[in-house]
């Protein structure tokens, strides 16, 4: 039996869309998957060694179940992104779900390759010194040489 | 049913319970026997799920109290 692949190009970089990412690689992983994630534009953030910044806003996500109704004028208010962040964090926890840190160690446990867009690691100035060790660097063209051969391909 | 190992995966949700799984049989021999706990209830699709896709066996599972068991069979 040849090997399964799956391919996914990670953008975001908020608290929320960090998760899919994460939890699809790692589990496709444990399937006996064979993983790349490429991560461009915000996405990148997800590479840093320090994890602690990647938040979830209220603002501009209507979606996000409130313990309490929550005009927009109140959630743009000075520390409404740390809180919500708080809040998240603590139910993520509450419910037993693994933190950003630990699936992308799992990940990395398991062989999931991360690649990271060498463009918008420029575009932004980012400093490769603040990323975790285990990342390669490479643009569109590694990213479909991998791609285009792939089961599954996803982008979050 | 017997078992030769033993994985508490209690308190932990989507995906650590099938992850942990995963890593618990890399150090067991061919039809040795994993027994695992949980208390998420999508372990039930997920654990047949894995067992399917990787051709280890789901020998058998029971629910009690909230807990889910199952008896994985390394391939």
């Amino acid at each position: 039996m040849t090997t399964k692949k799956m391919a996914i190009i990670a953008t975001k970089g908020t608290l929320d869309m960090a998760y899919p990412p994460f939890i699809l690689a790692s589990t496709a992983a444990a399937l006996g998957y064979d993983v790349q994630i490429f991560f461009t534009f915000y996405g990148l953030q997800l590479l840093r060694k320090d994890l602690s910044d990647v938040k979830i806003s209220p603002l501009a996500n209507p979606a996000m179940p409130m313990p309490v109704p929550m005009p927009v004028a109140v959630q743009m208010l000075p520390g409404m992104e740390t809180m919500a962040t708080m809040m998240m964090k603590q139910k993520l926890k509450k419910h037993g779900v693994a933190s950003l840190e630990e699936l992308r160690d799992l990940c990395l446990e398991a062989d999931v390759k991360f690649i990271a867009c060498q463009m918008t690691v420029d575009l932004f100035e980012f400093d490769k010194s603040e990323f975790i060790e285990n990342v390669e660097y490479g643009g569109a063209a590694s990213f479909f040489g991998f791609a285009g051969d792939t089961d599954i391909c996803l982008f979050v | 049913m017997n078992f030769d190992k033993e994985l508490d995966a209690r308190g932990l949700n989507c995906p650590l319970p099938i992850i942990k799984t995963k890593k618990a049989l890399v150090d067991m021999a061919s039809d040795q026997i994993l027994r695992v706990l949980s208390t998420d209830c999508g372990s039930v699709k997920d654990m047949a799920a894995f067992a399917e896709q990787t051709g280890n066996t789901l020998m058998a599972q029971e629910e009690a109290n909230g807990e889910f068991i199952f008896y994985m069979k390394k391939k």
